[in-house]
């Protein structure tokens, strides 16, 4: 392992990484009142199942990501209001979910990059 | 040796070394649902109804899918041939007979029925019974596995519900009825017994729960089990002197009745069921749950369990939506 680079994915912990972070992190999102009205009448199973997939791709796993997915994805809740100010709340909620499973500082500012990226797409711009 | 048939619906493909069953699919032109191809989504979850799947494809199911043989096509390298289901096969039906008919409170009956088969179900689980003329309705099975050929049933009298108004008015004991395989994923698999259980219900939704907790005690389930059964008023709960009994007799069992109008007599909680359970176990971190009921009640209940503390993974839940149009 010495003279291989490892991935983010890999640094982080991979898959189970993941799985420690869906949990805190959707009852993180569910508990924040700024943005827990968008959660309502969703089936909490395939919601926590998204979310796997959208950490795992801001984890750097393995992922087909498309913004066409994400964009049809969120376009119900833009016309409810989501805006800038939603997209800033779920970020915080994510560093503070590496925070809580004391992911390294460096690594956390990786995954809230890669997350970043998908602003545009999510707020559909 | 490493080519694997895979049967869908009388159509077979053959699976080739290295490939998931469902890019052999996929191949073959047979439609099936996907989505991430990573096992995140689980859209292209299907059945085995022979082999059992490899492990690695049941990653992230819950315990209850596994069993039943549900798997992930995008996970899953065949180890053997494998026959599979997209979703539920077409229902088999048995012959019941009525050998019980009861009243529990002023709307909801027991009723028992002798099956002319012996069903291979899980506490907890429903059927669906059908009347001659081939009106349907589901209904959770009340008992436990021990006596598998007698199924007891709750039905609760709704206005203007065909099947229940023809239950309690004209059913009677030796009537026919037509008993389906059993279905559902709200049940209880005797593992873990260490785990606090948690089973909140409202109005026939005891159904299953009872059946669930008579078959976690006859398992010898060590952890602490708490029902929290609730209604409206004192005459729509029912079986509150046996499962207090119950109480009395098992000590890691414990009852709560609720009402949630009205006077709430000595003994009996004043609330909704599930916000009383919610406040009485704020924290139900490594619990397992069981929600039966109203769907409003099973959903709000669902998420204020998992913002408690439990794994999605252990919340089962089982909304009884009525088919009456007369009801609101």
């Amino acid at each position: 392992m010495t003279d291989t680079k490892l991935s983010l994915y890999q640094q982080i912990g991979g898959e189970a990484a993941v799985n420690a972070a869906v949990d805190i992190f959707y009852r993180r999102v569910l508990n924040d009142y700024r943005i827990n009205r968008f959660f309502d009448n969703v089936d909490m199973e395939a919601q926590a199942a998204k979310q796997k997939a959208f950490l795992t791709m801001a984890f750097g796993g393995p992922n087909n990501y498309t913004g066409t997915d994400m964009r049809n994805a969120h376009a119900r809740l833009v016309k409810m209001g989501l805006d800038d100010s939603h997209f800033d709340a779920v970020m915080e909620n994510l560093s503070g979910t590496l925070q809580e499973l004391n992911v390294p500082q460096g690594l956390i500012a990786q995954v809230a990059a890669i997350a970043e990226s998908t602003r545009a797409d999510v707020l559909n711009r | 040796m490493g080519l694997k048939k895979i049967s869908l619906d009388g159509r077979v493909v053959v699976c080739q070394e290295g490939e998931t069953v469902l890019d052999a699919l996929l191949r073959g032109n047979i439609e099936v649902p996907y989505g991430c191809r990573q096992g995140a989504c689980q859209s292209c979850m299907v059945r085995s109804l022979d082999a059992a799947p490899p492990l690695a494809s049941q990653n992230g199911l819950k315990d209850v899918l596994c069993k039943q043989k549900h798997f992930l096509a995008c996970l899953c390298y065949p180890e053997q041939d494998m026959t599979l289901a997209l979703s539920r096969q077409p229902e088999f039906f048995t012959e019941g007979t009525v050998i019980g008919k009861e009243l529990l409170n002023r709307e909801t009956l027991l009723i028992t029925v002798r099956c002319r088969d012996e069903l291979d179900f899980y506490a907890g689980q429903f059927v669906n019974l059908k009347r001659a003329d081939g009106l349907v309705r589901s209904y959770s099975i009340a008992n436990s596995r021990f006596h598998a050929n007698d199924l007891t049933f709750h039905i609760r009298r709704l206005a203007g519900g065909r099947f229940s108004e023809w239950v309690h008015k004209e059913l009677n004991v030796g009537d026919i009825l037509a008993v389906s395989d059993p279905q559902g994923l709200c049940y209880y698999l005797p593992e873990k017994k260490e785990q606090n259980l948690l089973l909140i219900g409202t109005g026939s939704g005891l159904a299953p729960l009872a059946g669930i907790i008579s078959e976690a005690l006859h398992q010898g389930h060590a952890g602490a089990v708490h029902l929290f059964h609730g209604s409206r008023e004192m005459d729509g709960l029912y079986w509150i002197d046996e499962m207090r009994q119950l109480a009395t007799e098992t000590p890691n069992f414990y009852y709560t009745p609720c009402v949630s109008r009205g006077d709430a007599p000595a003994g009996v909680a004043k609330g909704r069921a599930n916000e009383v359970a919610m406040a009485a176990l704020p924290d139900l971190k490594g619990w397992r749950v069981f929600l039966c009921g109203h769907p409003d009640m099973v959903n709000q209940t669902k998420r204020q369990a998992y913002l408690n503390g439990a794994s999605l993974q252990d919340i089962y839940s089982d909304s009884f939506h009525v088919a009456s149009a007369s009801l609101d």
